[in-house]
């Protein structure tokens, strides 16, 4: 056992490696809950999204093209339930489930030639200048695109939600639909693409865990990460800028687990690969401590369905 | 008043069927440029539908509408506020967790920089007397506040037509003088009105045309200064309503004291309660008024038992029931009717036979060991059907698929039926129509005088001041001294629903 | 265009027919996605809803493994379906499912050889226990904090999973296994094994177990306020508060049941189909009983016919897998697709649909 040989500037750069699928995931979902959709089929449109950028990137040789099915791939599977949730008007938690375990078997099915397979290589993105600076060159400046893209995107959608007109329908629509349907908004439709877009990013997500992160494709490979996004949403209350906060932690909390297993320290190894879950259960009791005495967060129609009346 | 402009909005024929009732039959009517003009009708008169149709949210099967000279048919409300109509619902539609502003921002069509946006507000709420600070959080604004957001919304678009949901049921009598002044100066400026009201004096003070609509017809075109009010009613309702008969109880004895209760609210933009204190005797009837959010909800919930509260603070016949829970105090004999008839008074997906079973199983011996008895509580839900005249095909109907009226009725009745030695009923009659409120009423009165002590919440002064022994008022969460219904003067209200209602 | 109108109340014909609907829909659609993968769609859907039980050459193996399928599914679905009733998400079935197996075989392992017929009776106990206590983290969490009990009790499942990894490796490992992973295997300890009761027929004593909970949750939840309060509490919880019902109590309650009777189902797999503790023990049962519920229409008997129908899909996704070489997952996806269409036709049973001809109207009112 030597501690030593865990190298800080590797464990970060890692972390945001670790981090980033799960970020991404969060980010869809935030936008999908903020439109006052519960979709608890993250899990699903990430492993949807894993295979489909592995096979099309394998098959085309193009990790940047495999990206794009991707997100496709998980906005695809995340309109089944848009249809069911917001035309059907059927229970949202089921249908969530639903997804997930559809998801996790199509996944399967779909993948079933490609285990063993090894996807283009994504190069890294150095950002001149900055990735010399020694220690933080290497930490931060120097990753793919898709780490830079999933910050980029925390800043978007948090411009989105709180500068731009369509983000505050968004959130009106989420708040209190019947208002929302009251002075004109179409609910049902901003809703039904709330739900494509996080499944896009759901997606997206997928495809950075096989093709980047992993990189391979296995069976049930997200492995919870959809269901983390989900309590990382929760962890946020419903704020962008703190999605990067709960994805890093888990993101820092995996790696060094992983890098603790490595050096062989003297913890039973099913202990250790325990912890993000339990992290991720004692952040969820966490907010809701703090939430009991403050009323913030959470969109007031969250969850429920919008039936018109006569 | 014969004008000679053509007239701002003229509908003609417009009807509209939902599954089986005909919500608008051949209505048609002509609004002139700047008159007030009342629509008046009972709930299910079809006036909610008709101003939806107008405003887009509602299509209708047949007709036309001809505004400012040309065809309309709005598409949805964009459109309807894009051709000059602007609406203010009677069910606010904003925002709790939204600023002033930004509430206002999505109602309208136009992009507007947010300052800018600051700024029309501001100047806006000081042209027409409407108080508003943009930056404020809506869930933490009185009803009328609210209301006053949703009217400069309207403004800011320069509507030819201000379209008036029943406006002055949320608004205390200071508060409705500054609407009517603001009304009347749009009036004068050449905005039309359509006032939706079911207040007959309000509508002979304020409006210059009148129409009344029942069961989706128009039945008659008036002019509210050559009216009187009996007469309107009558059109309305479309048969007398006899009014209530009240007879005094000779026992006195204190059931109810509550003494220096303070609350605070459970729910994220609640009324806190602030040291209350009450008594109620046998046989009377306490009023308690107050426009929407003075803590109405608060204080039900508190003698429900659903907020529990400190030791001494509720006193029933003598003994602190602060701590029990709402099936505990109905065992005591005190029961409660909450606002909120779906899902807090009854449960929506469920039959009326079931509902029985939410307040009445122990009274009535509805369960036995744990065992429902389903032929018993059928017969007592069957039994409330009669005795209250609800009018349902089936006491196995779902709770929700009943009209108002009526779920009032068998819900009132559920609870009437189980002779209360004390009852607390909030806004008795609220949504429902003139006869059932009539019918709720006299039932509440009988009640009461075999003894039983009554604290009636009512938002419609008109009901509290009809049926109370003695009114007292909810303002901002604090009440004042009750005072002997009887020997009150109008002004003396007023002041006692103003008091102290600056934040 | 369509137009939706509540149901004064819902018919029950349509409540039993819906389900069958969801089903043929889904063997159209998933025959078309057998027929995708290139299989005869009529030959797959005949080996999975017809040969398990009709086939000569398949229905001796078959009817008594859809027996073994089903009860941990009927068990595992009867108590879920009590908490969905009222609101409450426990989708951690399949980690209370593994904790019930675990916590049973630790007591059933400790006292062998012992021979005791009150061993038997000893770890349903305990496996029950087992389940429950696991089901009670998100219970307590949600009553005392109002934690997300569909986040905690699923993040529980993967704790479970490495729990169950970490005693088939370590604690429970067979000392006379020569270091591989993988408990003794309980078959062969008399005291603590569940064979077949009737030989060839598959009913173990979890089949008799899941049989007598159907009967007695039919009869409790239609006939005790037991059944009438977590229905409130599930249609509207302040109507159930102004009941007079505690919400925690409700919450405990439907925690305990499902993951009772989660554990239960572990250790009657534990003890019989499985033998012992293996790294793979878990195959899913707890999650896809989440479909059963749900195609079960929360109600008992129904559960009890859901739960054979999904099993006759396991086994008869068996079947086509060994004579048409359709993917394991194929069948999952098959299942995914059953709960879709059941979902969705919801719809028809809550509100009655009319069709409006009337073009020039574009949107539902």
């Amino acid at each position: 056992m030597d501690f030593a040989s865990i190298d800080p500037t590797t464990v970060i750069y890692n972390l945001m490696i670790a981090a980033t699928p799960i970020l991404f995931a969060a980010l869809g979902e935030l936008v999908v809950e903020k439109s006052g959709v519960l979709n608890l089929g993250v899990e699903g449109m990430m492993i949807m999204g894993a295979i489909c950028g592995f096979a099309i990137s394998v098959e085309t040789g193009s990790s940047y093209v495999g990206f794009i099915a991707a997100a496709l791939g998980g906005a695809i599977l995340s309109i089944i339930f848009a249809i069911m949730t917001q035309y059907f008007l059927a229970n949202q938690v089921a249908s969530g489930l639903a997804l997930t375990l559809f998801g996790l078997g199509l996944a399967a099915l779909l993948g079933h030639s490609y285990t063993g397979q090894v996807p283009p290589e994504v190069s890294k993105l150095s950002v001149p200048v900055l990735s010399s600076i020694p220690i933080f060159g290497k930490m931060f400046f120097n990753h793919d695109f898709f780490v830079y893209c999933s910050l980029a995107l925390v800043f978007f959608i948090w411009f989105f939600l709180a500068k731009t007109r369509l983000g505050l329908i968004v959130q009106a629509v989420g708040e209190n639909h019947d208002s929302a349907h009251a002075i004109g908004y179409n609910v049902t439709k901003i809703r039904f693409f709330s739900i494509l877009f996080g499944g896009a990013l759901a997606g997206l997500g997928g495809g950075y865990l096989s093709l980047i992160r992993v990189p391979q494709w296995t069976e049930g490979m997200t492995a919870g990460a959809g269901w983390i996004a989900l309590a990382i949403v929760v962890f946020s209350t419903w704020q962008p800028w703190r999605l990067i906060l709960g994805a890093y932690i888990f993101g820092g909390i995996t790696i060094l687990q992983l890098n603790l297993q490595a050096i062989g320290v003297n913890i039973d190894v099913a202990l250790l690969s325990m912890t993000p879950y339990v992290v991720t259960i004692v952040a969820l009791v966490l907010m809701s401590v703090n939430r009991s005495k403050k009323s913030i967060g959470a969109p007031g129609s969250l969850g429920k369905s919008f039936i018109k009346v006569l | 008043m014969e004008s000679t402009n053509p007239p701002v909005l003229q509908l003609s024929h417009i009807s509209k069927t939902y599954t089986n009732i005909m919500a608008n039959d051949n209505i048609s009517l002509k609004l002139n440029r700047g008159h007030i003009h009342a629509l008046l009708g009972e709930n299910g008169a079809g006036k909610s539908t008709l101003v939806k149709i107008i405003y887009g949210l509602v299509k209708p099967d047949n007709g036309k509408m001809i505004f400012n000279e040309k065809n309309y048919a709005p598409e949805n409300p964009q459109a309807a506020r894009l051709a000059g109509v602007g609406m203010v619902f009677q069910h606010f539609s904003l925002f709790d967790s939204l600023t002033v502003a930004q509430n206002i921002l999505l109602g309208l069509d136009k992009a507007y920089s947010y300052d800018s946006l600051v700024d029309q507000i501001v100047q806006m709420s000081k042209n027409y007397g409407l108080a508003l600070n943009p930056k404020m959080t809506v869930g933490d604004l009185s009803a009328g506040e609210r209301q006053r957001i949703e009217i400069v919304r309207c403004l800011l678009q320069n509507p030819k037509l201000l379209i008036m949901d029943e406006p002055t049921s949320v608004l205390t009598p200071t508060e409705i003088e500054q609407l009517f002044n603001t009304l009347k100066q749009l009036s004068l400026q050449g905005t039309s009105i359509l006032y939706i009201s079911h207040k007959l004096e309000e509508v002979r003070r304020l409006c210059n045309d009148g129409t009344i609509l029942r069961d989706g017809k128009v039945i008659k075109n008036f002019l509210p200064s050559e009216t009187t009010s009996s007469e309107i009613a009558e059109l309305m309702v479309g048969k007398k309503i006899k009014p209530t008969v009240k007879q005094n109880s000779h026992s006195k004895e204190k059931i109810l004291d509550i003494k220096n209760l303070s609350v605070k609210s459970q729910t994220p933009f609640g009324t806190n309660l602030k040291n209350i204190s009450l008594e109620i005797n046998q046989g009377e009837i306490l009023g308690i008024g107050g426009v929407a959010g003075s803590g109405q909800d608060e204080l039900l919930l508190v003698l429900t038992g659903e907020t529990k509260v400190e030791k001494n603070t509720i006193l029933y016949k003598g003994m602190d029931i602060g701590h029990l829970n709402p099936q505990e105090r109905r065992e005591l004999g005190l029961l409660t009717a909450p606002e909120e008839r779906l899902g807090h008074a009854a449960a929506p997906e469920m039959s009326l036979i079931e509902n029985c079973l939410i307040t009445a199983k122990k009274e009535k011996n509805l369960v036995e060991r744990g065992w429902i008895k389903f032929g018993k509580t059928a017969q007592f839900a069957n039994d409330i059907m009669k005795t209250f005249d609800v009018r349902a095909d089936n006491s196995a109907n779902l709770a929700k698929t009943l009209s108002g009226g009526n779920l009032q009725k068998f819900l009132i009745g559920r609870e009437l039926s189980q002779n209360p030695e004390a009852i607390v009923v909030n806004q008795p009659t609220w949504g429902v129509d003139a006869s059932a409120a009539q019918f709720i009423r006299q039932a509440l009165l009988d009640l009461v005088s075999r003894g039983t002590a009554a604290i009636i919440i009512s938002q419609d002064l008109d009901e509290i001041l009809e049926i109370s022994d003695r009114f007292t008022a909810l303002v901002n969460g604090s009440i004042s001294t009750p005072k002997v219904t009887s020997k009150l003067t109008v002004s003396e209200i007023g002041l006692m629903l103003s008091t102290h209602s600056t934040n | 265009m369509i137009k939706l109108t509540p149901r004064n109340n819902q018919s029950k014909i349509l409540i039993a027919i819906t389900p069958i609907i969801a089903v043929l829909f889904t063997m159209i659609f998933g025959g078309i996605l057998f027929w995708v993968l290139g299989k005869n769609p009529f030959e797959a859907i005949k080996l999975i809803f017809w040969d398990p039980l009709m086939s000569e050459t398949f229905s001796d193996y078959a009817r008594p493994q859809i027996l073994v399928k089903a009860s941990p599914l009927i068990l595992i679905a009867l108590g879920l379906s009590v908490g969905f009733k009222a609101n409450i998400w426990n989708i951690g079935a399949e980690g209370q499912f593994i904790m019930g197996a675990l916590i049973s075989a630790g007591i059933g392992l400790a006292l062998y050889p012992m021979e005791n017929r009150l061993i038997f009776p000893l770890m349903v106990v305990c496996g029950t226990l087992g389940g429950t206590l696991w089901a009670l983290i998100p219970a307590i969490l949600k009553s005392r904090f109002n934690t997300n009990e569909i986040l905690v009790s699923l993040m529980l499942v993967y704790i479970a999973e490495q729990a169950l990894a970490s005693a088939s490796i370590g604690i429970l490992r067979n000392p006379e296994g020569s270091g591989f992973p993988g408990s003794r295997n309980l078959n062969q300890y008399p005291s603590a094994s569940n064979p077949e009761l009737i030989a060839g027929s598959g009913v173990h004593w979890g089949v008799v177990f899941s049989i007598l909970t159907v009967w007695f949750f039919h009869y409790l939840l239609k006939n005790h306020k037991f059944g009438f309060q977590i229905k409130l509490f599930g249609d509207a919880p302040r109507a159930a508060s102004f009941a007079g019902l505690k919400s925690n109590y409700i919450i405990l309650l439907c925690f305990s049941i499902s993951g009772g009777l989660a554990g239960m189902a572990g250790m009657f797999e534990l003890t019989g189909p499985a033998g012992a503790i293996t790294i793979d023990f878990n195959v899913g049962y707890g999650f896809t009983a989440i479909i059963v519920a749900f195609l079960g229409r929360l109600n008992p008997i129904g559960i009890l016919f859901a739960g054979l129908l999904m099993a006759l899909t396991y086994v008869g996704g068996e079947i086509s897998q060994f004579m048409l070489g359709i993917p394991a997952a194929a069948i999952q996806v098959f299942q995914g697709m059953l709960l879709f269409f059941l979902l969705s036709i919801d719809l028809i049973v809550k509100f009655q649909l009319s069709f409006i001809r009337n073009k020039h109207i574009s949107r539902k009112e």
